[in-house]
């Protein structure tokens, strides 16, 4: 009890951080009690579309996490897997006119050779070496495929559809009076559907727990027989095609385009949220982000105009460095994030 | 293979018979470290032989020469030979020697934290291609042996007792059906009443289920009390071997490995008299 009101004091970073964050959801509330139910619906509006768009998030955060537990490698390259595999799958749908049902499994046969290659002929050679340089490894594959994509594919910004639905969602606003995107409700189910499998094939089958001693254990699962080039294939393998499907999405909502690479970026202040370690950790850290950045971009100004008669216009593009900010306050009082375990030995 | 195996066909025979013959092996980490120097052993099947020695003896490295584990720590054999039932097995992965019935026991237990202790013993199973029926009666056999690890199935194996954490670890060895179990200090850390418990189960597990057992112990007293024949090491060598019964009654192992000075004081320059077997030169 007396660490939390230490930790409250004003004097202090976490302590001004918390102070912060207390006043603005208490004015939250209290807004969300006196207004009408315009302004209401419209917040929610807000809240349901960063819940949607902090799935997308996680999608990719998932992929970092997957990698980093299994093999403790901080794969740098995971945002470009997702552009490499939206690159492949919209240029086997434009160029060569296949459906959706054949372009999506032909590029998980990509993306399975993409990491048998990378398992062959990087990570065999450097089993054993310091994290940093694994890391290392990893940005160097980035460019790699970053290159290969384009030399393929060309650089031009690409139309994917995949055949989601698209629109405002009739049903929401027939119901409840809200708009709601059909085609990010549909990513959302994509990934919850994603994360409940992996989950499953973690925990009750025979590699998911190959892969689970793995990530506890090299040298004890080395004695069990586990191999471990073979499970670090699976694991690239289910990393790609986590990078598929985040890749799509992502394509589906704005194009494929290489800014796609930098959502790994944004998954960044997930995984320092999240835990690098736990896979809850990936989706809620996700969440957060994702409602905190659209709540903070609309509400902050006026809330900081409201407690301190500031100038809302001084609060604006909050979107763009709130993820980092929330991060930062996160390592403060947890550096492990909320859900992950002693990290601090690994990286 | 073995574990299924009636108990008849384990009889004085091919208790003779040679499992595992390691012969004049040298070990060197990185490049620079010799560890081993010319280390020669045979463990007979169905039997429990101990390789003893203090810290740094060299134990661990031996056994990690054998199921090759060392690779991973960047260890190397550069001289000599291991054979397997004939078998040169320096070149396998340590996978292919867990399907070919050696695995090894990790000194430290190594258990898989998060998972749970059920878990934990079905990773044992890994390599195994006969079936769920086949790995049940394996994971029944094992809780037959170890009833404790039965009650505590569900909990997770990093908050299970150190005890526990070394009958698990021993457990997921046997779900594997080894025919040789490379045992590595399970006495480490544990209290004198649960090392007995646990070399109790090891001395069943021998002789119902006629695994064999190569057992690295610094706890000469106990090792040599259920192995049936010991080898010495010291500094990567092999200085001594014998059966355990003739090992237990020698003067010099009685002295600095037992405790029990029966001449009174020796002083310690005496410590090197022992009579060598320099097998590896001859």
């Amino acid at each position: 009890m007396t660490n939390a009101l230490q930790r409250l004091n004003p004097l202090r970073p976490e302590g001004i951080a918390l102070l912060l964050l207390a006043a603005f959801l208490g004015r939250a509330i209290w807004w969300f009690a006196v207004s009408d139910a315009r302004d209401t619906s419209f917040a929610t509006e807000i809240i349901i579309s960063g819940l949607l768009a902090g799935v997308m998030y996680s999608l990719v955060a998932l992929g970092f996490v997957l990698i980093f537990k299994s093999s403790g490698i901080f794969n740098y390259s995971q945002g470009v897997m997702a552009l490499f595999a939206g690159l492949f799958a919209s240029g086997f749908m434009t160029d060569f006119g296949l459906s959706p049902f054949i372009a999506i499994p032909l590029t998980m046969v990509v993306m399975v050779i993409t990491a048998i290659l990378i398992e062959r002929f990087v990570l065999q050679y450097l089993v054993g070496q310091e994290p940093i340089i694994l890391f290392m490894a990893t940005i160097g594959l980035a460019y790699v495929m970053e290159g290969i994509g384009d030399l393929v594919w060309g650089s031009d910004v690409k139309r994917l559809d995949v055949g989601l639905p698209s629109g405002a969602s009739d049903f929401m606003f027939d119901c409840c009076n809200l708009y709601v995107e059909k085609l990010e409700v549909s990513a959302a189910v994509v990934a919850a559907v994603l994360v409940a499998a992996l989950m499953a094939f973690t925990q009750y089958t025979r590699i998911g727990r190959a892969l689970r001693a793995v990530a506890d254990d090299h040298q004890a699962a080395l004695s069990v027989g586990i191999s471990l080039r073979t499970i670090w294939v699976i694991v690239w393998s289910i990393a790609g095609f986590v990078a598929l499907t985040a890749g799509v999405m992502w394509g589906a909502k704005s194009g494929v385009q290489f800014s796609l690479s930098l959502i790994a970026l944004k998954a960044l202040p997930v995984l320092m949220i999240g835990g690098f370690t736990s896979i809850p950790g990936a989706i809620i850290g996700g969440l957060i982000i994702g409602v905190g950045e659209k709540v903070a971009e609309i509400y902050l100004g006026p809330t900081m105009a409201d407690l301190f008669g500031a100038n809302p216009n001084n609060f604006t593009a909050i979107e763009n460095w709130f993820a980092y900010v929330l991060a930062l306050v996160v390592l403060l009082f947890r550096p492990q994030g909320l859900f992950g375990e002693k990290i601090i030995e690994r990286v | 293979m073995s574990l299924t195996q009636p108990e008849s066909t384990q009889g004085a025979a091919d208790a003779a018979q040679t499992l595992l013959e390691v012969n004049n092996i040298e070990v060197i980490y990185d490049h620079v470290i010799l560890v081993l120097k010319g280390v020669s052993l045979t463990v007979p099947k169905g039997g429990i032989t101990a390789l003893l020695g203090g810290n740094g003896a060299g134990k661990t490295t031996t056994l990690k020469a054998i199921s090759n584990l060392l690779q991973s720590e960047r260890g190397e054999v550069t001289k000599g030979s291991i054979a397997y039932r004939g078998e040169k097995i320096t070149e396998l992965s340590p996978a292919d020697l867990v399907k070919r019935g050696v695995i090894q026991v990790m000194e430290g237990r190594h258990c898989f934290e998060h998972l749970t202790v059920e878990e934990n013993l079905l990773t044992g199973s890994y390599t195994r291609g006969d079936g769920s029926a086949a790995i049940k009666r394996s994971l029944d056999m094992v809780y037959t042996y170890f009833p404790r690890l039965k009650e505590r199935r569900r909990s997770q194996a990093g908050y299970t007792s150190g005890g526990e954490q070394q009958m698990c670890a021993i457990g997921r060895a046997i779900m594997s059906n080894p025919e040789m179990v490379l045992l590595d200090e399970p006495s480490m850390g544990l209290a004198p009443q649960l090392v007995e418990q646990i070399f109790d189960i090891v001395k069943a597990l021998n002789e119902k289920e006629g695994v064999s057992f190569l057992l690295a112990e610094q706890n000469t007293n106990v090792a040599l009390r259920y192995a049936h024949y010991g080898y010495i090491l010291e500094s990567g060598r092999i200085v001594m071997d014998g059966s355990a019964a003739d090992l237990r009654e020698n003067q010099d192992v009685k002295e600095f490995y037992l405790g029990i000075a029966e001449e009174g004081k020796k002083s310690f320059r005496d410590v090197r008299s022992y009579r060598r077997r320099k097998r590896w030169l001859n």
